[in-house]
């Protein structure tokens, strides 16, 4: 079974507001805010640890949830955040940017 | 401003966050417009190791939108290190800048970087009128290179069209001009006193006729008569409320440092060379002060017909003398938009009139002259 890697999109602006993290698209503006779960998944989307890494390392021990059925939420909600530029997905690890890099936990202030 | 973006503002209002702060690299330009309120001399920039410090202490403190101006940005031989930190710290950036210094190449790199907007003030769709204003021959022309360099690139360009007395009759032109680029465009009427209190600039400011022309303009304000109604009197909520975001949840950073409520509010809170960002922002009297200050505190404009509606700005009024005071300019627009006067113009106009007849008066007097003839 292949594994899905993800990065996040150095072209967005982020912020932790209290918590809630804010993402605004680099493609058209757009402004969302994450879900608990979406923001693990931003936070860990470094390009090389694969996301059912992610999935049991930081998602089944905060969330009382089935392996199985948490892989397969986390991929749907990966795969709908790259969808909006948010993240972007690869079968491979992906590369640091060149130009601008994702630091870890970009985004989040103190 | 879309509804989760006035959300998010107000979660960062309740929170005392800085949300959204314009940072001025440089006061020195390659242009030399007629209405500009800055001294274009450099007394003392900060370095790129401080302005990097600066915008580290921003993103810690939860600064999301981060406006990039000046004077000319492009002139800071470290711009692009500098644009290029802040957008490794994931601020939303947003340029202001004339694009005399954009070509393809600062175009793509540009784009590159993840740029949310880049504002570029255009005065006329007119060389005659826009380099006039700008003191440069051929300045339009590289203004408006620049924005097809943007534009091909993909970027949200916005025109920023101040207007005044020189191009009062150009800004259907320069409307024209955006649409034709596929760009944004700005309409502001607003001319803003020297920072160093000297108003003389405010001559170039355009008349009532011209104000009043400009709020029946359906191409910029849709209904003309919803537009320029009259105001319903200021409720409690609306007396309650603050006057703008100044201080609340934006802020403004000079290239020396120097903290104020906003660009067009010089009122000194700090400095980043003395002091951490978050610790001004936070801890400030003055910055606190601004802060205390709602509409029923104001003094002449709680009963003003125009209060629950005035786009009164606190810095103006600052810059008249009192920040808890009218913004003339404001009342202007008040006046112009509905035709009644505002409390503040009202008051003037008594003021006028007392000292009329203490004219008399003294003109009664002149039985004095007569008797020592």
């Amino acid at each position: 079974m292949s594994r899905l890697y993800m990065a996040r999109n150095p072209k967005v602006a982020a912020r932790s507001l209290d918590g809630e993290m804010m993402i605004m698209s680099g493609r058209d503006s757009t402004l969302f805010t994450l879900n608990k779960t979406a923001t693990i998944l931003w936070q860990s989307a470094d390009g090389t640890t694969p996301l059912d890494e992610i999935v049991d390392r930081r998602i089944c021990t905060e969330f009382e949830v089935e392996p199985t059925e948490a892989l397969r939420d986390a991929e749907t909600l990966a795969r709908e955040l790259a969808s909006h530029e948010i993240l972007q997905l690869s079968e491979e690890p992906i590369p640091p940017h060149s130009t601008v890099a994702g630091e870890s936990r970009a985004g989040e202030s103190k | 401003m879309s509804g989760l973006l006035q959300e998010m503002t107000e979660k960062a209002q309740r929170l005392n966050i800085p949300f959204n702060v314009q940072l001025d690299l440089t006061y020195r330009c390659n242009e030399r417009c007629v209405h500009c309120y800055l001294d274009h001399d450099d007394h003392g920039e900060m370095t790129t190791a401080e302005i990097k410090h600066l915008m580290d202490e921003m993103a810690e403190a939860g600064v999301f939108i981060l406006t990039l101006s000046g004077g000319e940005i492009f002139l800071r031989k470290d711009f692009f290190e500098l644009l290029e930190h802040a957008r490794r710290l994931m601020f939303c950036v947003k340029l202001k800048t004339n694009a005399l210094m954009i070509r393809e190449r600062e175009a793509a790199r540009i784009r590159d970087l993840g740029v949310e907007s880049v504002q570029i003030s255009i005065y006329s769709h007119r060389p005659e009128v826009h380099d006039g204003i700008t003191l440069i021959p051929g300045s339009l022309k590289r203004s408006i290179d620049a924005i097809r360099f943007l534009k091909s690139q993909g970027l949200r360009v916005i025109i920023a069209n101040v207007l005044m007395r020189q191009n009062m009759q150009d800004y259907p032109g320069v409307r024209a001009l955006a649409e034709e680029m596929g760009v944004e465009c700005t309409l502001d009427p607003t001319i803003t006193p020297m920072m160093d209190g000297n108003r003389s600039i405010l001559d170039l400011g355009v008349d009532q006729g011209t104000l009043r022309q400009v709020f029946r303009d359906t191409a910029l304000v849709g209904d003309a008569d919803e537009f320029c109604a009259i105001p319903a009197p200021a409720g409690e909520s609306e007396l309650e409320s603050t006057p703008c975001s100044a201080g609340h949840t934006a802020c403004y950073v000079s290239p020396y440092g120097e903290v104020f409520p906003c660009v067009q509010f010089p009122l000194p809170t700090g400095n980043v060379r003395q002091q951490r960002f978050v610790d001004i922002w936070r801890d400030s009297d003055r910055m606190k002060e601004v802060r205390s200050i709602r509409l029923k505190d104001l003094t002449t404009c709680p009963s003003c017909t125009h209060a629950g509606t005035c786009t009164r700005c606190p810095g103006l009024a600052y810059l008249e003398g009192n920040m808890r005071g009218p913004s003339s300019q404001d009342c202007e627009k008040s006046f112009a938009r509905t035709g009644i006067p505002s409390a503040n113009m009202l008051a003037k106009k008594d003021a006028a009139a007392t000292q009329a007849r203490n004219l008399v008066q003294i003109r009664t007097l002149s039985n004095l002259a007569s008797v020592s003839a």
